[in-house]
C-alpha cells in the first residue's frame, strides 16, 4: 500500500522523540559551556613547552635545535637560539630558545614537532578555548605562553608523561653512570701515574717520555664532563 | 589568422555559435544559472553553470578549484612525512583511508614492511571510515532532497560515536595524522578494542533504523528511482570507481582486486546495482555498510599484540632510494591513488593523488542532462563529493 513505507519511518522519528525524555542512549549532546565532556587522553589542540623547575623560563627543556621548526609542516615555529649557555636537567651546558614562537593561526595541530623532538620538551596541549580580539598579536604565543610545568603535562596526558618521565629519568642515569664512570677512569689513570711516577722515582732513573706525555690526557676529559 | 578565419576552420560562423547558445530557434530562451559556489546543496564550493530549457538541464558544466590548495606542489617541496597532515585534508571526512593510500605508496617505494598489529590497526580504522562515511553521505542526500534535519542528525549521531572512537586513538576526530611509512603512529589505547567492538555490535541496530526511515520511504523512492542514471559502459570508460561503479553493476572493488593488507583474510561481499541510479547508489552503500560490519566483527577479536611501526622505519631523514611507486586503495568514495617519483632526496620528485571525487564527477553532466535541477541536486549529491579531494 502506498505510504506505508512512511508511516513506517515516522514510528521510528516518534521512539526516537519519545526516547529522548527518558533514555540515556538518546540524549547525546550536552549544554556546552555549564556542562563539558572530559577530554580524551590522546586528544591534542596545539602544542606546548614542557618546563621542570619552578621558574618556567629558566627550566625549559628546549635547547633551541630547531628540528621542530625544520619538520613543522605549515612552518609556524619560529626560534632563535641563544648566544650563551646553561646547565639542562642533566648539567649539561645548553643552549636554550632566547625566542620560541608558534602562529596558532597557521598551526594544524598535526604533531609531528612532537614526534621528532629528541627532548621531550615540545608536547600536545589539550587547551581549546582560545578565541581571541586581536587577529595578529593574540595568536602568535610567544614562550612565555607557551611554557606549561610537568605536572600539567601529567594530568592532562598521564600515559605519555610517565613514558616522557622514563626516558628523561634513563637519559640521567645515563648521564650520571658516565659521568661516575669518568670520574672513575679519571682515578684509576692518576693512580696509575702516580704508580709510574713513584716507579720511575724507585728506579732512580729518569723516563722523560713517559712524564711529558702523562699529564696531558687527564685534561681533554674535563671538557666534555663540563 | 584573423578572428573570421578561424571561425571559418571551425566550421561554424560566429553568430550561429551564438545563437545555438543563447538559444534562438527554440520555442522559449534557454536560461543559463550558475548554480553554487554558494548554493547549500553543493557540499563546499562548487560550482554547475547550467543551461536550462524551462526547468529541463540541456548542458551542465561542472567548475571547481575555488578551493584549491597547491597540495600536490606543497609536497613536492616537503619531507615525505610532511605530507602524511595534508593528505588529511584532502578528504576531510575519511583522512584515515587517506593516511593508509599516502603510507602504502611510500611503503612500496621504501620497501618498509608493516607490522600485523598495525596492519589489523589500519584495517579496522579503514572499515570505521567508511562507516562513517557512507552514514554521512546518506543523511546529506537526504538533506539534498529536502528532507531537513531528521536523517542528517540520526546519521551525525552514530558519526559521533565513531569519531570518539577515532578520538580516543589519533587525538583529533578529522584530522587524524595517524598511520606513518612502515605503520602507525601510536598503539591502541588500554580499553579501545571493547569500546570499538560496542560500536559495531550496536551499528546494525541502528541500519535497520535508518532503512525503516529511508529505505522504503515511497517519497525517497519517487524521489530517486530512475533519476541520474549512469551506464556501466560509461562508467568504465570514464574511469568512475568506487560505490558509484558497482551501483551500474560493475564488481570491480580494490579490497578484492588488490587485496591489499589483510582484507584477503576475511569474507566479503560486495553489493552490486543493476539501474545504476541515485537508489541504487544510496543502496549499495547501505549495504557495503552491513559487510564492513562483517570485516570489523572478527578483526577486532583477531587482532593481535606486537608492535606497531617498522623499526626500520625512520622519522627523520626520510630518503627512499629512487624509483617510482603507485599505491592505491578502495577509499569509501573510490579508488584514491598515489603517484609518488623519488630521486633519492628527502622530498619526492614527483607527488599524484588520484582523486575518486573528482573523477567520478566527470559524469555529472551525463547523469543530469534532460532532467531536472532538483534531479541534478540529489544526482550530485549521490556522487559523494568532498571539494577537499576534487580541488586540492
Amino acid at each position: 500500500m502506498l505510504g506505508t513505507g512512511i508511516l513506517k519511518g515516522m514510528v521510528e522519528t516518534a521512539k526516537n522523540f519519545a526516547g529522548s525524555y527518558h533514555d540515556p542512549e538518546r540524549l547525546t549532546t550536552v549544554e556546552y559551556p555549564e556542562q563539558r565532556i572530559a577530554p580524551k587522553e590522546n586528544a591534542r589542540q596545539f602544542p606546548m613547552l614542557i618546563h621542570d623547575t619552578e621558574d618556567p623560563m629558566k627550566g625549559l627543556r628546549c635547547v633551541a635545535c630547531q628540528i621542530c621548526e625544520k619538520e613543522c609542516p605549515p612552518q609556524c615555529i619560529y626560534i632563535v637560539k641563544s648566544k650563551d649557555k646553561r646547565a639542562d636537567y642533566k648539567g649539561q651546558m645548553q643552549f636554550y630558545p632566547a625566542t620560541f614562537d608558534i602562529d596558532i593561526s597557521v598551526c594544524m595541530s598535526c604533531q609531528i614537532c612532537v614526534e621528532v623532538c629528541p627532548f621531550e620538551s615540545i608536547k600536545m596541549d589539550t587547551e581549546f578555548e582560545l578565541s581571541n580580539t586581536d587577529r595578529f598579536g593574540g595568536l602568535l604565543i610567544h614562550k612565555e605562553q607557551l611554557a606549561k610545568s610537568n605536572e600539567h603535562y601529567r594530568k592532562i596526558h598521564p600515559a605519555d608523561a610517565a613514558a616522557s618521565d622514563a626516558v628523561l629519568a634513563a637519559e640521567v642515569a645515563k648521564a650520571q653512570a658516565k659521568a661516575k664512570a669518568d670520574a672513575e677512569a679519571k682515578a684509576a689513570k692518576a693512580a696509575a701515574e702516580a704508580k709510574a711516577k713513584a716507579d720511575a722515582a724507585v728506579a732512580g732513573t729518569v723516563p722523560a717520555p713517559a712524564t711529558s706525555t702523562a699529564p696531558q690526557p687527564t685534561s681533554p676529559p674535563a671538557a666534555p664532563a663540563a | 589568422m584573423t578572428l573570421q578565419d578561424l571561425t571559418q576552420a571551425m566550421g561554424k560562423p560566429t553568430f550561429q555559435r551564438k545563437a545555438e547558445v543563447i538559444g534562438i530557434g527554440r520555442e522559449g530562451e534557454l536560461l543559463e544559472v550558475a548554480m553554487g559556489p554558494q548554493h547549500p546543496s553543493t557540499h563546499g564550493v562548487f560550482r554547475m553553470d547550467v543551461v536550462l530549457d524551462g526547468e529541463t538541464i540541456v548542458k551542465l558544466k561542472p567548475v571547481f578549484g575555488y578551493l584549491h590548495r597547491n597540495h600536490e606542489k606543497i609536497a613536492e617541496n616537503t619531507s615525505y612525512l610532511a605530507s602524511m597532515p595534508y593528505t588529511d585534508r584532502l578528504d576531510y571526512f575519511c583522512s584515515l583511508t587517506n593516511n593508509w593510500a599516502y603510507a602504502l605508496s611510500v611503503e612500496k617505494l621504501a620497501g618498509l614492511q608493516v607490522p600485523e598489529r598495525a596492519e589489523y590497526i589500519r584495517l579496522i580504522t579503514a572499515e570505521l571510515t567508511r562507516l562513517l562515511n557512507h552514514t554521512c553521505l546518506a543523511g546529506f542526500l537526504l538533506q539534498d532532497m529536502g528532507a531537513l534535519g531528521t536523517p542528517l542528525m540520526y546519521a551525525f549521531r552514530e558519526r559521533e560515536k565513531i569519531l570518539d572512537l577515532i578520538e580516543s586513538l589519533t587525538g583529533a576526530r578529522m584530522m587524524c595524522n595517524y598511520m606513518r611509512f612502515g605503520g602507525c603512529r601510536c598503539d591502541l589505547p588500554p580499553g579501545w578494542v571493547d569500546a570499538a567492538k560496542k560500536v559495531v555490535a550496536e551499528y546494525s541496530k541502528f541500519l535497520d533504523e535508518f532503512e525503516t526511515l529511508l529505505s522504503g520511504n515511497e517519497i525517497l523512492m519517487a524521489r530517486t528511482q530512475g533519476v541520474g542514471k549512469l551506464s556501466a559502459e560509461l562508467a568504465v570508460s570514464a574511469g568512475v570507481t568506487g560505490p558509484m561503479l558497482r551501483a551500474s553493476g560493475v564488481d570491480y572493488d580494490l579490497r578484492k582486486v588488490d587485496a591489499y593488507g589483510i582484507y584477503a583474510r576475511y569474507p566479503f561481499r560486495i553489493p552490486l546495482g543493476t539501474h545504476g541510479d541515485v537508489y541504487d547508489r544510496y543502496m549499495v552503500r547501505m549495504l557495503e555498510m552491513r559487510e564492513s560490519l562483517k570485516i570489523l566483527e572478527p578483526a577486532l577479536k583477531d587482532i593481535p599484540e606486537g608492535p606497531v611501526v617498522d623499526p626500520k622505519a625512520k622519522l627523520r631523514g626520510f630518503r627512499p632510494k629512487p624509483g617510482e611507486a603507485y599505491g592505491r586503495i578502495e577509499g569509501p568514495k573510490g579508488e584514491l591513488g598515489f603517484y609518488l617519483i623519488s630521486d633519492g632526496s628527502p622530498n619526492p620528485y614527483r607527488y599524484r593523488v588520484r582523486p575518486p571525487s573528482l573523477i567520478n564527477l566527470t559524469v555529472l553532466e551525463d547523469m543530469c542532462l534532460g532532467q531536472t535541477v532538483a534531479d541534478a541536486i540529489v544526482s550530485l549529491g549521490s556522487v559523494d563529493i568532498v571539494l577537499g579531494e576534487v580541488d586540492r
